[in-house]
């Protein structure tokens, strides 16, 4: 579909990096294990992070479409996590690069990522807006801090113009339109993109590509998950005759107090 | 022990940056709020009233450049010698928040819902479906707190407002143009929430839902197949992949409540549920339910609100 999201200028062609996490398939289980301090991965099924795929990923082929240039994608994580990388290969992406270590918290996967980008030219580096499992929306800024790079947080439309990206970013109480010269991070909202589907040359051609596996440079981590629990049951829903509006109302203000 | 609250005063202040103030309040010891960009003197000293002793405001920032931004919170929490630094985990905190844990070597916590317990802050993962328990490591730590999760409480009075010189540096990102929604209640900071589904049918009938949602002095939502086929704008989807929201009240009409519809607004105080089918999936997760039409029962709703209004 063209849209005005895909209006864009000739440009000298562009190497871009699009930082992909895995995360559980939404309809997943929720359950905890050894005592409640590990996710319990039993029966989960894994999908690339849907906004690092459905708009990260999607808008940096748009942009290689129209300008020419290089799309590589970029997992910290474990060996289990090749099937996923596959799947974003299957979208387009030209090469995977996993950086071969458990993703222990944001400062480490961010330090891991800006270790491996920092020589190699890029001149986007986009992540997802959030992992949809931990959704801490940490790891773009601290890439871009750790390479002092500008950062374009929220975006939730991107075109590039020579060296220059012009995009929308989410702020407090509006949407700002901000221009940088690249390199640049920018992390990626709805908006940007649609969703692509898959097809089968795709997913025949995204067996053959590379994928390279990079050793971790020592980092320690700032923070760690210690444990979890699930939400207390609601009790049950309370049934309102719906031509009884007034006793909802009622119960809103002196039992629930929210209005 | 010090804590330094950084708040976004480019709007104007919120019920987020007198929740942030409260909960530093809530850790203890002195508190200082840094802010950028142009708010008057009197409106940021009443941040006192909080816990806040005093308000410190770097005004040479005129945009929302996160690098800027993390610098002068960086230079304030060095010269205030503050070991937390607390933000609301509003949109522009999302940006600030990790450059200055890679400047401070300070971990972060993204999204408190809860005062620590020693080192440790809870957290909603997995899209609000799970709870997480997350120790910080360092000995600078930053915590950044979720709209919603506790009362401001105001007991004080007024602070003290100073320049100060964060050393911004130069910005590099150039504002080109803002954009402003017109002037609705910002989803993610609304207490009160009223949202439809695909169950109203069509953008037309849209009208039921805006009664209420004024008559409750409600911000509006929506459930994704709604914007996605633009019966309503893109920044009213609520859910996983959407907005996530933890209003005192959300009502919800002619939605089935699929589980990433939920993932977004399962953290509300009290959920409503208008819908015609008992055995949609919604009614799990609402504390009240009304199995009915949503054009009879919305109205009807709206005209209830407006008697509650007049004798109260
Ligand atoms: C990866 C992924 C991410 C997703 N993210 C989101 C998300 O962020 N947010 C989201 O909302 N969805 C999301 N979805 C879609 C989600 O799975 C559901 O399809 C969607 O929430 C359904 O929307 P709905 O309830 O409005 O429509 P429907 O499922 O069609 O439900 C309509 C409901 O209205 C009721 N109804 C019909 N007529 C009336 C009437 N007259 N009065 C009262 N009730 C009536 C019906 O009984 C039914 O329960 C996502 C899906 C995927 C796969
Ligand atoms: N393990 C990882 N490997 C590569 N990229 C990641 C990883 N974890 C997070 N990211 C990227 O950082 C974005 C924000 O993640 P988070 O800070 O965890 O919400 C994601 O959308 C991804 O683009």
């Amino acid at each position: 579909m063209l849209n005005s999201h895909s209006i864009l200028q000739k440009n000298s062609s562009m190497n871009i990096l699009v930082c992909i996490s895995k995360s559980p398939d939404t309809t997943s289980k929720i359950a905890f294990t050894d005592g409640n301090t590990k996710f319990n991965e039993n029966g989960v099924q894994y999908i690339v992070n849907p906004y690092d795929e459905w708009y990260a990923l999607v808008r940096a082929l748009e942009l290689k479409e129209a300008n020419g240039g290089n799309v590589t994608i970029v997992t910290v994580g474990e060996a289990s996590d090749e099937a996923v990388i596959r799947k974003a290969l299957a979208i387009g992406a030209d090469e995977a690069v996993r950086i071969d270590a458990a993703p222990v918290d944001a400062y480490f996967t961010a330090t891991q990522i800006a270790a491996y980008a920092k020589d190699k030219g890029f001149d986007l580096i986009l992540t997802g807006k959030e992992t949809i499992d931990y959704n801490g929306s940490q790891v773009g800024g601290m890439i871009a801090a750790e390479m002092d790079l500008p950062f374009i947080s929220l975006a939730s439309k991107l075109d590039v113009s020579g060296s220059t990206a012009t995009a929308d970013m989410e702020i407090v109480g509006g949407i700002e339109e901000v221009q940088v010269e690249l390199p640049a991070v920018i992390s990626c909202a709805k908006g940007m993109a649609e969703q692509r589907i898959p097809n089968m040359r795709g997913i025949m051609a995204a067996r053959t590509k590379p994928l390279n596996v990079v050793s971790p440079v020592d980092a320690s981590n700032y923070t760690a998950f210690e444990s979890y629990a699930l939400p207390e049951a609601k009790s049950a829903c309370k049934m309102i005759d719906p031509e009884n509006m007034d006793e909802l109302v009622s119960l809103l203000h002196n039992e629930a107090k929210v209005i | 022990m010090s804590t330094l609250v950084y708040i976004n005063s480019r709007n104007g202040l919120s019920k987020g940056d007198f929740e942030a103030v409260t909960y530093a309040k809530k850790l203890g010891g002195d508190i200082t709020v840094v802010t950028c960009g142009g708010e008057s003197n009197d409106s940021l000293a009443r941040l006192g009233e909080y816990g806040a002793s005093k308000v410190l405001v770097d005004r040479s920032v005129t945009s929302n450049d996160s690098q800027q931004i993390a610098n002068v919170v960086t230079t304030a929490a060095q010269t205030t010698g503050a070991n937390t630094i607390v933000f609301s985990h509003d949109l522009v905190a999302k940006a600030v928040a990790p450059r200055v844990s890679v400047k401070l070597i300070a971990g972060l916590v993204p999204g408190a819902i809860d005062v620590p317990n020693g080192d440790t802050v809870k957290v909603n993962v997995f899209s609000g479906k799970a709870y997480g328990f997350v120790k910080i490591n360092t000995d600078k730590k930053i915590i950044s707190l979720l709209p919603n999760s506790l009362q401001p409480e105001a007991s004080g009075s007024a602070c003290g407002v100073e320049e100060f010189d964060g050393q911004a540096g130069d910005p590099r990102i150039k504002v080109l143009n803002v954009k402003k929604p017109e002037g609705d209640i910002p989803l993610p900071e609304a207490e009160l929430v009223v949202s439809g589904g695909r169950g109203l049918k069509g953008p037309e009938n849209w009208g039921i839902i805006e009664d209420l949602a004024k008559e409750l002095g409600a911000a509006t939502a929506c459930s994704r197949p709604v914007a996605d086929v633009g019966w309503r704008p893109h920044h009213e989807h609520v859910g996983q992949t959407g907005v996530a929201i933890r209003p005192n009240l959300y009502i919800a009409a002619g939605i089935s409540g699929a589980i990433q519809h939920l993932a977004g607004v399962n953290g509300s105080k009290v959920i409503v549920v208008i819908n015609t089918d008992p055995e949609a999936p919604f009614f799990k997760a609402a504390d009240y339910g009304v199995i009915g039409d949503a054009f009879e029962v919305l109205p009807r709703l709206t005209e209830a609100v407006k008697k509650f209004h007049a004798s109260n």
